[in-house]
């Protein structure tokens, strides 16, 4: 692996990616220095913290914090839907919503935490996001009320649009 | 020729004097300009535009419902009224998912983490200690220009294309920092993260990172304005504008892309058999008149240019064609130097308008062969469903009255 890496960067005009002049500049960061920082979470669950979160536990978080902008039930008005617009995809009238269109539960839970709620974003506790996830997957009937979500149970969820999305992107030829 | 020209001058010299007592200050009167010393240095100390260029701002698109909260939301370039290929930094379009962050330079940092042989955490003034380059290069937002539907005869430039500016940014390569942290052969895709209260994610390919991204803190020769991103923003040349996170705090190497919110529920396509096209980062071959241009009235016949602006997000813009019947026939145009890659072009026709009804039309030609589509050939690979990317050529109807209004 690393020797095809260095035979593909010798073929660049920009020269490694390795090993270019050290300017002395900025400091190693440990783990624990940006721990506050390190908030994203992978589609394959990676970053997932410890917690929990019910549908019930949800439901009143909505109810108190996110309800205002998304709906009583995520129906949307002002902000986006976040429910509904089964089966609509790939019809004249697309309703795209979390149940409709994403197509990974993980970035509900990285999205969450953190932009939401939109006046205190980074201000819900991991539990407190985990069960706003669930309320909202519960909304668009993908999990059954019974649900707990945690960093195992998140990553494992299907959801139905999953398959649809097609990535654009194409590496250059013999690029990194 | 002269003659023409002469009239038009003497004309708008009238059309200027029209109101009471305004006569003296036009020849053969000395204006009350010339007649007392005017306003002193540093009045102000950061200089503003005339008074009389007040209606030179960004705006929203002036149909269509407001955006629920001023916080997440457009504001668009006054293409109409700029000339060159530079946007004022206080005209720079902006769009922002929480509202612009106030961020004490001092106690910003970038962080650089995860598939890299060294975490690296950077202060500002470190980062302005690398070695400096300034590029030039638009930016535009993937959203601009939602011309899928029935036009609406009123809208301007503005409305229609306002989703998109230019600067000199300067900055630090991006590469120039990345091989100092050492990022390891198995990293495909970088994540750029704002430090504003949407902490705003995309994944971008490391292929583009060490390309000619740029970690820029300057635009058109002044640090960044805060709602461009102050005091660091990523700057992708060439990819939609959403990609060149601003307020950047963080980059984090990893295998996979991240799915972020920003690049699976936005900024991705839907195509009409109901797939999804996400990563769609080149800003394709795009042109548009800016004068005359939707809104416009052309007062009197006679001489004047027909001037746009041409785009690539592949390199630089080889040819511009103009037409003036719609498309049927065309012309090709004249292309201002500099023409720079991933950067504005300013082209120009002469024309001579005689009262007689016109369409103007203007078709780009990048140095990679694109050619900007008809409205008609774009319809058949996707539709509105699709939303971003809209690149195909603008009409400007004239009519005879010398109205100019937004044709599709």
């Amino acid at each position: 692996m690393r020797a095809r890496f260095w035979i593909a960067a010798l073929g660049l005009a920009a020269g490694p990616a390795f090993a270019g002049d050290d300017f002395g500049l900025g400091h190693t960061a440990s783990p624990e220095d940006i721990a506050g920082w390190n908030i994203d979470i992978a589609s394959d669950g990676a970053g997932l913290p410890p917690g929990r979160g019910s549908v019930a536990q949800g439901a009143q978080i909505f109810a108190a914090k996110c309800a205002t902008c998304h709906g009583a039930h995520g129906e949307g008005k002002p902000m986006d839907a976040l429910a509904g617009g089964a089966g609509t995809i790939g019809t004249a009238k697309p309703v795209k919503t979390v149940g409709s269109y994403w197509p990974y539960a993980t970035t509900l839970f990285d999205f969450i935490r953190r932009a939401m709620p939109f006046n205190a974003p980074q201000s819900l506790t991991n539990d407190e996001v985990y069960s706003v996830c669930a309320y909202v997957l519960w909304l668009n009937k993908i999990v059954p009320e019974e649900i707990v979500l945690d960093a195992e149970t998140l990553p494992k969820i299907a959801m139905p649009n999953r398959d649809r999305f097609v990535s654009s992107y194409k590496p250059r030829e013999g690029a990194q | 020729m002269l003659a023409g020209a002469l009239g038009l001058a003497a004309s708008g010299a009238i059309t200027g004097a029209r109101a009471e007592g305004q006569e003296a200050d036009i020849p053969p009167g000395v204006p009350r300009w010339q007649k007392e010393p005017g306003a002193g240095v540093m009045r102000p100390p950061y200089g503003q535009p005339s008074p009389f260029e007040a209606g030179v701002i960004r705006r929203a698109r002036s149909e269509g419902p407001p955006y629920p909260t001023p916080q997440a939301a457009i504001s668009l370039t006054p293409l109409q009224d700029l000339h060159g290929i530079i946007t004022p930094n206080g005209l720079h379009y902006e769009r922002h998912h929480a509202g612009v962050p106030a961020i004490d330079p001092a106690l910003h940092r970038l962080v650089i983490h995860g598939l890299v042989a060294r975490p690296m955490i950077f202060t500002m003034a470190e980062i302005m200690r690398f070695p400096q380059v300034s590029r030039l290069h638009f930016l535009e937002c993937s959203g601009n220009t939602q011309n899928w539907a029935k036009p609406s005869p009123t809208q301007t430039v503005q409305d229609t294309h306002g989703l998109l500016s230019c600067c000199e940014w300067t900055g630090v390569a991006l590469k120039t920092v990345l091989e100092a942290v050492g990022v390891k052969s198995s990293a495909r895709w970088m994540l750029a993260e704002g430090a504003d209260a949407a902490a705003m994610t995309r994944s971008i390919p490391v292929e583009k990172a060490f390309d000619d991204a740029l970690l820029a803190y300057a635009q058109n020769g002044e640090r960044l304005r805060p709602e461009q991103g102050y005091p660091l923003r990523l700057l992708l040349p060439g990819f939609e504008g959403n990609t060149s996170v601003k307020w950047l705090r963080r980059l984090k190497f990893g295998e996979t892309p991240w799915q972020t919110r920003e690049e699976t529920s936005k900024y991705s396509s839907l195509m009409p058999d109901g797939s999804a096209r996400q990563f769609n980062f080149v800003m394709e071959a795009k042109s548009v008149i800016t004068s005359p241009s939707g809104g416009q009235r052309l007062e009197e016949p006679g001489f004047r240019e027909i001037s746009g602006l041409a785009w690539s997000g592949r390199g630089k813009i080889a040819r511009v064609e103009v037409s003036e019947d719609g498309g049927n026939s065309w012309t090709d145009a004249a292309l201002q130097q500099p023409v720079l890659p991933k950067c504005l072009t300013r082209f120009r026709l002469p024309w001579r308008w005689q009262r007689e009804a016109a369409q103007l039309a203007s078709r780009a030609t990048d140095e990679t062969g694109v050619v900007q589509p008809t409205h008609d050939a774009l319809l058949k690979e996707r539709d509105a469903r699709s939303y971003y990317h809209y690149n195909a050529i603008q009409n400007w109807r004239v009519g005879v009255d010398g109205a100019v209004t937004h044709a599709g």
